[in-house]
């Protein structure tokens, strides 16, 4: 007996509600001073936002270091490449030792350090350890890997119900109707009838990979991969250089010899036209990273209220809130998704546009 | 500005990057070519199916319209058909009745002559026996009448008076 998708999907959800429930619960009762609270509460959304090196689900015992989860695998390149368990490095507690070096973690980063885990400042206040290069597969990276995983299991299993008749069954069904949109309404309005095509991987990879760990972000997991610079980064990267690459001699043109106009405004539009195609991919960046920060950020913000309330009142008007921007925050995955794939579509059909075009 | 670049994790961005580009290379295989050409090939068969029901549409008013001109073509054949029989069966009856005629003609004339000669034979036959007749009635009487010798004699005498000895 297959129980149906959605079924399993709420067997989850639920189970995993509960844990977070249960973690917020221990929390409220450790702590009772109201201005600790709010300390606590500021370094658990600080903390949350950041990526981290243990996967953890939530956590038990804030004093004594207890937290559920699991270690996951440390790998640095620090003169020869060391990979060690996230477990050695216990939260941050101690000083993990590899191969006669010593590292231990500062602010979330991994740092190289002696054994007994000193951090030296500077003048400002700043770690000055070495921080060698981290490969680590942390948390986010983990859940970039399950995505891509799901994404894979999703659409390739959509892809075989195609096989013979051409018609979606199951998931495909909820699913083609995006595809087409994504197809009609953003690659081909804007990249046009000819070249759209090939472009059609990428915008619909980006859109389904960028909506769903925002999904997922939204989940009580709350592993929100895209509120980090790095990922975002990678993701407009990806746009600027499928940009750079595909593009014709008319969009090079355009950059740097502006037809149609004088000679010297040629000169002077050509270093800001240059400036332009930078700036496209980098407002994607910001944009996407900015968005779902400030959403886990506010989110996070008002439940964090609940605690520092303590009254019927309150903590019931932040959790009204809470659950109002919640369902905000699903409007804001797809359409952060969307944006980003649309803003896409646009630079590259800019990017293949002909000279009669317009 | 300068938390950003601090918290960018370069470890991140090459998980991200080389994930990516893995995620793109195999979903382009395993998933967007097969369910965009599903897609392009279900949408290219329904544009044809319509234009075929299009097609058919217009072949089937076409064998309508050709049934409908055969039919009235029939109709016309049918008419001129029945008129010719019509004609024929007249003539034949016309010609009928001419032969027909002209055989009674023929055939009222042959009787009247054989009624002509039976009657004239007749005729002959009832002369031949009347003159037979009056002859025995004839010789009857005289025989009658002289069987007397004085009406014997008057009658010579007579006789001889009405000679005239001229």
């Amino acid at each position: 007996m297959q129980k149906p998708f959605y079924v399993k999907i709420l067997l989850v959800a639920t189970l995993l509600l509960g844990f977070n429930a249960f973690a917020q619960d221990k929390d409220n009762q450790s702590v009772d001073e109201k201005g600790s609270v709010k300390a606590e509460i500021k370094e658990f959304i600080a903390h949350h936002l950041l990526d981290s090196h243990h996967f953890t689900l939530f956590t038990i015992d804030e004093e004594n270091n207890e937290h559920f989860g699991f270690p996951l695998p440390v790998i640095l390149w620090d003169n020869g490449l060391k990979v060690f368990s996230s477990s050695k490095l216990d939260h941050g507690q101690a000083v993990a030792e590899v191969d006669g070096e010593h590292y231990a973690l500062y602010h979330g980063k991994i740092v190289k350090t002696d054994a007994q885990g000193t951090i030296n400042y500077d003048a400002e206040g700043h770690a000055t350890n070495v921080k060698p290069l981290d490969f680590s597969i942390t948390k986010n990276v983990v859940f970039i890997i399950l995505v891509s995983l799901l994404l894979i299991f999703m659409f390739s299993r959509m892809a075989k119900t195609y096989k013979g008749n051409n018609i979606p069954k199951g998931i495909g069904r909820a699913l083609e109707p995006i595809i087409l949109y994504i197809r009609d309404d953003i690659a081909i309005p804007n990249i046009g009838e000819k070249h759209y095509r090939k472009y059609m991987g990428y915008l619909l990879t980006v859109f389904f990979f960028i909506w769903i760990i925002n999904l997922l972000g939204l989940s009580p997991l709350g592993v929100n991969v895209t509120n980090n610079i790095a990922v975002t980064f990678c993701l407009a990267i990806f746009t600027f250089f499928i940009t750079a690459f595909t593009a014709n001699k008319n969009y090079w043109k355009h950059i740097f010899w502006m037809p149609g106009v004088p000679v010297f405004m040629k000169v002077v539009l050509a270093p800001i036209e240059l400036l332009g195609t930078l700036i496209k991919p980098f407002s994607l960046m910001i944009r996407l990273y900015a968005n779902i920060t400030a959403g886990h950020l506010i989110l996070m913000s008002i439940l964090g209220m609940m605690f520092i309330f303590k009254s019927w009142m309150g903590s019931s008007m932040s959790f009204v809130l809470a659950s109002a921007l919640s369902f905000l925050e699903l409007l804001v995955a797809a359409l952060q998704a969307y944006i980003f794939t649309m803003l896409s579509a646009l630079y590259f059909g800019m990017a293949v546009e002909e000279p009669e075009d317009h | 500005m300068e938390k950003l670049i601090e918290q960018f994790s370069f470890g991140l961005f090459f998980w991200q990057l080389l994930l990516l580009i893995i995620l793109l290379l195999v979903l382009r295989k395993v998933a967007w070519k097969p369910i965009l050409n599903a897609i392009e090939e279900r949408e290219s068969g329904i544009k044809d199916a319509l234009e075929a029901a299009e097609n058919a549409k217009k072949e089937m008013q076409n064998v309508t319209a050709d049934s409908e001109r055969l039919l009235q073509e029939a109709r016309i054949e049918r008419e001129s058909m029945i008129k010719e029989a019509r004609e024929m069966k007249e003539k034949i009856v016309a010609d009928a009745k001419e032969l027909a005629q002209v055989e009674a003609d023929n055939m009222i004339n042959q009787a009247k002559t054989a009624i002509e000669g039976e009657k004239k034979a007749a005729v002959a036959d009832i002369k031949n026996q009347v003159a037979t007749l009056s002859l025995e009635i004839a010789e009857k009487v005289i025989k009658e009448q002289f069987s007397d010798t004085g009406k014997q004699l008057k009658l010579v005498e007579e006789m001889v008076s009405d000679i005239k000895l001229n």
